[in-house]
């Protein structure tokens, strides 16, 4: 692609990043969570591949790293689920205490970020791992029309 | 003939769905539901959270997003491993 | 019987798209065709799931800074969130073995690539 498209897309990346953060992180206040957020910062990525070509994003996103990134979210998913096994599977047990332990006032409020218990930690194991999902099918779509392979 | 029943199986099953679109139980905007009104009232207190959506995605139906994750986990590796350029197989 | 249709338009379109998908997964040979046919048909699916939860009058689920009105129903969309990640996941698997038949018959054509061995 043309100097252009790629200086205009190496800017782009970066809000799209704090946007996608943003909509992960307050999955519990406003609409949004893991998948949305996830889906953000994927289709930043693959904007990047777009206007950079494969053979080029090839060498910074290997197979091994984004492998490691997705399985990392999974498990971080299972772990917290699997820690309220006191009471049952899935128990919401950090509501009340001191990380993420806030309860907010009944009806329409303006939200709070340290609420939602173990609903935010989710929300991050299951947004890394869409990251990962989806722009590890997207460059491998891209990279087999070309020839190559992922390595 | 293939053809005339490809047509038969269309209608047939068309006609099934808009009889039943016509007889819906309930009136359109007057959903009987008492369990989603419970999670409405419920959820600050019992989720700790402003997003009844997302605290119904994570905490009170969780294991359907555990399923969910297997899919998409299932299905990434499907394609990474259905995609992969192979080395030619030598005569033996 | 009109004021039944217009009242219940959501769902009449919902039908509509069924009835579209279907006629594309049964009628057309194109595989990319049938492809499309699949991702109209869940498509269909969703948009009949979130209309299920509609309250008349109603406000989003959300608590922070919500006006007055009740609350349609969460559970419904939660259901619709994870069928349009399936469906994402599944299309890109189906699209994944559409371009591995291409490259082994060399035809997009459904007929051509019938037979199991080979």
């Amino acid at each position: 692609m043309s100097k252009i498209v790629r200086t205009v897309a190496n800017q782009l990346m970066l809000f799209v990043l704090v946007f996608g953060i943003y909509v992960i992180m307050h999955g519990h206040v406003t609409p949004g969570g893991g998948f949305q957020g996830g889906a953000v910062i994927a289709s930043g990525i693959v904007m990047l591949i777009v206007a950079f070509g494969s053979g080029h994003i090839k060498n910074s996103l290997r197979e091994r790293r984004l492998s490691v990134v997705e399985s990392s979210g999974a498990l971080l998913f299972i772990v917290v689920a699997f820690a309220g096994i006191g009471t049952v599977f899935f128990y919401n047990f950090l509501v009340g205490s001191r990380i993420f332990g806030g309860i907010p006032p009944t009806g329409s409020n303006p939200g709070d970020v340290w609420t939602g218990g173990v609903i935010p930690l989710m929300n991050l194991g299951v947004g890394l791992k869409v990251i990962a999902g989806l722009s590890a099918a997207v460059l491998a779509l891209a990279l087999f029309s070309s020839g190559e392979e992922m390595e | 003939m293939r053809q005339f029943f490809a047509w038969l199986f269309l209608i047939v099953l068309m006609v099934f769905l808009v009889i039943g679109g016509f007889e819906m139980v309930h009136p359109f905007g007057e959903p009987p539901s008492t369990m989603d009104q419970y999670i409405i009232d419920n959820t600050q207190q019992e989720a700790g959270s402003n997003n009844v959506v997302g605290a119904v995605v994570f905490d009170y139906r969780g294991f359907d997003t555990l399923g969910e994750a297997t899919v998409l986990f299932a299905a990434v590796t499907g394609v990474l491993l259905v995609l992969r350029a192979g080395k030619k197989k030598e005569e033996t | 019987m009109a004021e039944i249709l217009i009242g219940n338009f959501p769902l009449v379109a919902a039908v509509v798209l069924m009835g579209i998908g279907l006629y594309i997964l049964i009628f057309r040979r194109n595989l990319i065709k049938i492809v499309m046919g699949i991702t109209i048909l869940s498509s269909s699916v969703n948009l009949f799931l979130v209309t299920l939860g509609y309250r008349t009058g109603g406000i989003a689920p959300i608590y922070t800074d919500a006006p007055e009105g009740p609350m349609v129903l969460p559970v419904v969309q939660a259901l619709t969130l994870t069928n349009i990640v399936i469906a994402v996941a599944t299309s890109a698997l189906i699209l994944s073995l559409v371009i591995r038949i291409y490259r082994h018959t060399g035809s997009l054509d459904s007929k051509k690539s019938r037979r199991m061995k080979g």
